[in-house]
């Protein structure tokens, strides 16, 4: 058997850039990274639901629930989806003073999220919820204590990156570090849209 | 996230936290390497030191079994010994040394120059040594985890203060296997993005090795299992050590939801265990039956089959819990199911080697030592999806053997025909064929001696994990044969090591293509230079190697190229004759990723946050953060390649 003619041309290969599939390997493994989370977050949503109504005694969700409150904050945190964008789109564009501002913005939000979260947390508790009392204590706090891991991470993320662009240490051609930064913000988002949605809202 | 910030920075010339590793060589350079043949290497060393320890606990445990009610071992010893016994040689020993295979071969097979990203492959690396070290310094302090390596709830998770399990054991196996996790995720990112995006021009995924193919489908099942089990372990955690009521039954808990997560886990974890065996063996049987694999394109997809189909069948481990008709039939089926990819491949196998001009050498021995034992192995396993007789064997001696012979049988045997192959790839010399040959027979009825009569002891009703057994029950000549076998297994192993040292200074040179191979990897010297290959190859058709050195003529037999295959040539056009002299004068110009520290640093931080979440001591905590915060940072600041290093 011959050789097969060589059919396809690839991009010269001493371009260290290329990729055979023209995707970058950061962002590839960012993606491969949160579908990864997405299974970890799965396991402990599956969880809160499986054991959800079979608390023995309270206090019990309607018991503890701020929804107008924790609306209000998950809003905050889905606008800083919204900043996020506009960050990516200012360095794409090479507008570093709007990229410094809308990443303080987003971690600003992010930050406004978390306070929202800890101040909830606290509320609970203070109302006779904690990790032990019963099965909802255990998986409501677990679940969005490590949600609230989460956007903890992202937050010294995007202040890292906001550190390097007040040094100017950013331009356009690093606009790929802010679309990375940006699918694990937006994943985060996303994610807590569905336990906002599952743990909060749907009624029991 | 660290993936990503790898390259947060542009390169400022020379500064960085500490000064730039730059020694390539020596012993500290071990600590700092991010070259993914000596990331490879570190993985199989380590991992061949812990299968040692594993094998060792495996002998006291027969030891113990040796003779009725054995009293070598106390109960609490023996739990301990079999649950390290199995922790060790799923996490410590089988991932590891796979992943060692992957590391080295991976590049080569697909003709790059080192994977996606170095750094974050010497972070797994060092993620798993200190997650082993970290595992096995719970002997030192309080006990060594003594629930299994399924960690069932509610034994595992009952805070300590209840005393059903003595001892921090339980906390050190949840946070060990957390930190193995980590790393092993790590290693599943970078592999996939390797082969998506690393392969030389020409290498489509139809034309990859299958070793690299089979590799891929396990980082894809290592990705996606690990959250599971990583979420289940902290759960775990949290129940032992902090209240919570995920697995008590009392306050409404369900400590089956631990099953489910474990082996939604645990079903892949098998496949993530053999496939590179079948990978491995789908490399070694074509080179020494002079054929190509018969049937490529169904192997690929009966080994994507089985990545699929392998997360629609992990209850069967879980029939005798009581899951209700339904939920046990269908897990039934999918379990016969699986069955099918898993035959068709033993056939593609067996197709390979009918009428090739066989080889009997031992990489060879061991890879048709591999089918025979697998299909032993595969056949008690669809023993256990018949319900009534799987309820029967459920916590028996006879499911015992029957992942012996999947595992040890199928991995290992893979394994084995692996090393003794890719050895003289890796050190230029040939291990020595008359140790090897005698390894193989006397690994073959060692095993067989050991794990064999399990089947017979299984149905005879001996129950698993138990730390002995009265005499009169008809066990003790069988239990007695096994740790005769058992210390056959270790003088086998005894020799494989004095053959893999040995062979390092005194084995026959082996030379660039020492087996007539068929894989990018041959194409290059032994060992392959750093850079691997001095100009990318440009990939024509599967076997591309073979093809280069190989022609047919007009009646279909082979005839060699001229020159074909020359010796230590990477030119593209090796069949042209003009095999280019590319010593290691060569190479000079190619910009390879310097040394760094700083996965070693990073690595470092988790278990010290370990040792702190077990003993629930806070002071470890802000140490260990500031530790994992300076490698983050100080490895997001260094550039990947260090200006004017070479």
């Amino acid at each position: 058997m011959a050789t097969e003619p060589l059919t396809a041309h690839r991009p010269a290969p001493h371009d260290p850039h290329a990729t055979a599939t023209g995707v970058t390997n950061n962002k590839l493994a960012m993606w491969l990274f949160l579908s990864s989370d997405c299974l970890f977050f799965g396991a402990f949503i599956s969880a809160y639901l499986l054991y959800r109504g079979r608390s023995q005694e309270g206090p019990f969700p309607e018991d503890v629930y701020n929804i107008p409150f924790t609306s209000a904050t998950s809003f905050i945190l889905l606008m800083s989806s919204l900043t996020m964008v506009l960050a990516l789109a200012a360095i794409q564009r090479g507008d570093y003073r709007r990229l410094r501002v809308w990443l303080l913005a987003t971690a600003l939000f992010g930050a406004t999220f978390i306070g929202g979260q800890v101040f909830e947390f606290t509320e609970f508790y203070r109302e006779g919820l904690k990790l032990d009392t019963n099965l909802f204590g255990s998986t409501f706090f677990v679940l969005t204590g490590l949600h609230g891991a989460h956007v903890t991470a992202g937050i010294i993320w995007l202040l890292s990156l906001w550190g390097l662009a007040t040094q100017e240490r950013l331009t356009s051609a690093d606009s790929e570090k802010i679309e990375v930064a940006g699918l694990y913000w937006h994943f985060v988002d996303v994610v807590w849209i569905v336990i906002f949605t599952v743990v909060y809202l749907i009624p029991r | 996230m660290t993936t990503v910030s790898g390259a947060l920075t542009r390169p400022r010339a020379g500064v960085g936290l500490l000064r730039r590793p730059k020694a390539t060589t020596g012993f500290w350079s071990w600590f700092t390497t991010i070259d993914h043949k000596k990331i490879g290497l570190m993985y199989g060393v380590t991992a061949m030191a812990f299968f040692v320890i594993g094998g060792v606990e495996a002998l006291l445990l027969r030891l113990q079994l040796a003779t009725p009610n054995g009293t070598l071992l106390t109960a609490s010893q023996y739990n301990q010994l079999f649950t390290m016994h199995g922790t060790t040689m799923v996490f410590l020993m089988g991932m590891p040394l796979s992943v060692a295979f992957g590391n080295y071969l991976i590049p080569l097979q697909i003709g790059a120059r080192d994977v996606a990203f170095p750094r974050l492959n010497a972070f797994g690396y060092w993620g798993f040594l200190f997650g082993g070290i970290f595992l096995y310094s719970s002997f030192f302090l309080g006990g060594a985890p003594d629930g299994g390596w399924f960690g069932y709830t509610p034994l595992t998770s009952t805070p300590l203060s209840d005393g059903f399990l003595p001892g921090r054991g339980p906390d050190f196996w949840a946070i060990g296997l957390l930190i193995l996790g980590i790393a092993s995720t790590t290693t599943a990112i970078n592999f996939i993005v390797t082969v998506v995006n690393m392969r030389a021009p020409g290498m489509t995924f139809m034309r990859m090795p299958v070793f690299t193919w089979m590799m891929t489908v396990v980082a894809f099942l290592t990705l996606f299992a690990m959250p599971i089990i990583t979420a289940a372990l902290i759960m775990v955690y949290f129940d032992r050590n902090w209240g919570t009521n995920f697995f008590v039954a009392a306050n409404g808990g369900d400590p089956l939801l631990y099953q489910h997560l474990f082996w939604l886990f645990g079903h892949p974890e098998v496949y993530i265990l053999i496939l590179p065996g079948m990978g491995i063996v789908s490399e070694v049987l074509p080179v020494f039956s002079r054929k190509p694999l018969f049937g490529y394109p169904v192997v690929v997809f009966s080994g994507i089959a089985i990545g699929f189909l392998g997360w629609g069948v992990w209850a069967h481990h879980m029939f005798a819990t009581g899951l209700g008709p339904v939920a046990i039939s269908a897990f039934a089926l999918s379990t016969m199911l699986i069955g099918v990819p898993t035959g068709v491949k033993i056939f593609n196998w067996l197709g390979t080697v009918w009428r090739g001009s066989v080889r009997l050498t031992t990489p060879m021995l061991f890879a048709l030592g591999f089918i025979a034992m697998f299909t032993i192995g595969g056949l008690s396993g669809v023993l256990h999806s018949v319900v009534p007789a799987d309820t029967q064997q459920t916590d028996t001696y006879f499911v015992v053997a029957h992942f012996h012979y999947v595992l040890f049988g199928g991995l290992v045997f893979g394994i084995f025909a692996g090393l003794y192959y890719w050895y003289p790839k890796v050190t230029g010399r040939f291990m020595s064929e008359g140790l090897g040959k005698l390894n193989f027979w006397t690994m073959l009825i060692g095993f067989n001696l050991t794990f064999f009569p399990m089947h017979v002891l299984g149905l005879y009703g001996m129950p698993r994990r138990t730390y002995r057994y009265d005499e009169g029950l008809g066990w003790d000549f069988l239990n007695q044969l096994e740790t005769v076998g058992s210390f056959v297994i270790a003088f086998s192993m005894l020799l494989l090591i004095v053959n893999l040292i040995a062979s390092r200074s005194n084995g026959k040179p082996a030379g660039t293509d020492p087996w007539d191979g068929r894989t990018l990897e041959w194409s290059i010297p032994s060992p392959p230079p750093e850079y691997n290959f001095a100009e990318i190859p440009e990939v024509e058709a599967r076997d591309d190697f073979w093809h280069r050195k190989y022609t047919e003529d007009d009646e279909g037999r082979l005839v060699r190229l001229p020159s074909g295959g020359a010796v230590a040539t990477t030119d593209r056009d090796a069949g042209d004759g003009g095999a280019a002299e590319h010593g290691d004068g060569e190479g000079h110009g190619i910009h390879m990723p310097s040394p760094s520290y700083f996965p070693f640093v990073l690595a470092l931080g988790l278990p010290i946050l370990g040792y702190g979440a077990v003993f629930k001591n806070f002071w470890f905590v802000p140490f260990g953060a500031i530790v994992v915060l300076f490698g983050m940072y100080a490895w997001a600041i260094e550039p990947a390649t260090e200006e004017g290093s070479h």
